[in-house]
């Protein structure tokens, strides 16, 4: 495998495999020297074409664990803000010796054809509304672990609750979550739902109260305000009524159920209860297991010399 | 397929290399057990119990470590971790017997040396080996073995708790 696009370029056996990989990089990190040599040699560029706190320095510590060297490349102080394309910038930045470009950018499908310009591997961080699969595997990761389920995910019930309809990151989870089969219910208003949900293997509901008592897993999305110029929602307030997770509805969870969130969080909209006071909450392992899941993934793609299926 | 060691020869050798572990280190206080990810955890976990009977007194820490991430051919050949690295506390200060079942080219040993200083800095670190099948690539030898076996390159020697074999 050479680029990771998204998750359904992935089986159900390869996701299993690189969680089994990332079991490794978290011994990794946990030890006094948490720097292995695997990668010494190979050059990582983060391209983000948009804004990102975790997710950049995720991978930059992923990369730089894996000892990797690491390019940061800022939109804002290159030569994209004199008017360079981007097949410009990527074969320049390529031809001083690229392994892997990590890349975020707000089109979709921007990765995709990336990996028409260089032999570079790309790892999609993020495209428009389309996918971002390490997050999916993040938090894959983080259920299979907070919920002791090595094997896969059957019989679990996993609700994505919000803004479905510009989020990349329930695309990727719903591929994630059902190829290692749970089931996933989306709960959102009907205007923050895809206009299609057309081979989706999901089930819609608008009545988050209802499926509380229900749920392993309960997954929050944020809303994107930025992404909401076209009065989706009639306030902020009414989605926090009807959606938020406020400490009312987190008591009818089951008390094995985990609370999810990818970040950044609105305190008062989706998340209202104080997530620090939520026993499930494990939106903090989500960051912390996502710098192991990104080695995994570089180790996967620059290191294991093939397809780790031919391989085992 | 040609056996070399029974099961009664790989126990004995074990024995052996106990004590031989036990003298050199005039007793097994700070001592610690290692064995490399796969071959050498079955070994490392019999030796660690042949330790702790001879001398009761004392615990003698087991572990186990994969080198896959320290490893030389990293992206010429495929690699798949084995199995977690799993070494609890620090090694600092501490005699580390590094356990392998079978000593080829010496460039695992050479992978876990480096691994090993992730974890602290061992006083000291030995190594013990069921077989040695020679054909270094490496200035590394032994310090413990079981048995020295002249092989050809290409043979594959197999060592478990159950013989060994040359096929």
């Amino acid at each position: 495998m050479k680029h990771l696009l998204a998750i359904d370029d992935l089986s159900a056996d390869d996701i299993h495999r690189l969680l089994e990989l990332t079991d490794h990089m978290v011994e990794i990190n946990s030890r006094p020297i948490p720097k292995v040599p695997a990668l010494r040699g190979k050059n990582v560029v983060s391209l983000f074409f948009e804004d990102s706190t975790r997710t950049r320095t995720s991978f930059d510590t992923a990369a730089k664990r894996l000892s990797a060297d690491t390019m940061n490349f800022t939109v804002s102080s290159s030569s994209v803000s004199k008017g360079e394309s981007l097949r410009d910038t990527i074969e320049t930045i390529a031809a001083m010796g690229v392994d892997a470009f990590v890349v975020r950018h707000r089109s979709s499908g921007a990765p995709a054809m990336i990996t028409r310009w260089t032999n570079a591997s790309i790892i999609n961080a993020g495209d428009g509304w389309h996918q971002h699969p390490t997050q999916a595997l993040l938090d894959c990761y983080t259920i299979r672990t907070g919920l002791n389920r090595r094997d896969g995910f059957d019989g679990l019930h996993i609700a994505i609750v919000g803004d479905i309809r510009h989020s990349r990151v329930a695309r990727s989870d719903v591929q994630a979550f059902a190829a290692l089969g749970a089931r996933v219910t989306l709960v959102a208003p009907p205007t923050l739902l895809p206009p299609s949900l057309q081979g989706w293997p999901v089930e819609v509901s608008h009545d988050l109260d209802s499926l509380l008592p229900d749920l392993d897993v309960l997954y929050l999305l944020r809303v994107q305000r930025e992404r909401m110029d076209e009065a989706l929602l009639p306030s902020l307030h009414e989605y926090s009524l009807l959606y938020g997770l406020t400490d009312a509805r987190a008591a009818r969870l089951a008390p094995h159920a985990l609370v999810m969130h990818p970040g950044p969080m609105n305190r008062g909209v989706e998340m209202v209860a104080d997530p620090g006071e939520l026993p499930g909450s494990v939106i903090l392992n989500q960051v912390t297991n996502g710098v192991a899941v990104r080695m995994a993934v570089l180790f996967w793609l620059l290191g294991s010399g093939s397809d780790l299926a031919e391989a085992s | 397929m040609r056996t070399v060691l029974t099961a009664d020869d790989v126990r004995r050798a074990l024995t052996r290399i106990a004590h031989e572990i036990v003298e050199r280190n005039q007793g097994i206080e700070g001592l610690a057990v290692v064995g490399l990810q796969r071959g050498g955890v079955w070994m490392a976990k019999e030796l660690a119990g042949l330790l702790s009977a001879i001398d009761p007194e004392h615990d003698v820490p087991l572990g186990s470590l994969d080198v896959s991430f320290h490893r030389d051919d990293v992206g010429l050949r495929p690699i798949v971790p084995a199995s977690v690295t799993d070494i609890a506390g620090s090694l600092d200060g501490r005699t580390i017997v590094l356990v392998d079942d079978v000593l080829f080219t010496g460039r695992t040993v050479r992978a876990a040396l480096e691994a090993l200083n992730e974890y602290g800095r061992p006083s000291a670190v030995q190594l013990a080996v069921l077989v040695d099948r020679g054909h270094r690539e490496l200035p590394i030898r032994p310090d413990f073995v079981g048995k020295n076996l002249p092989t050809s390159r290409d043979e594959l020697v197999v060592a478990t708790a159950d013989g060994v074999t040359i096929q």
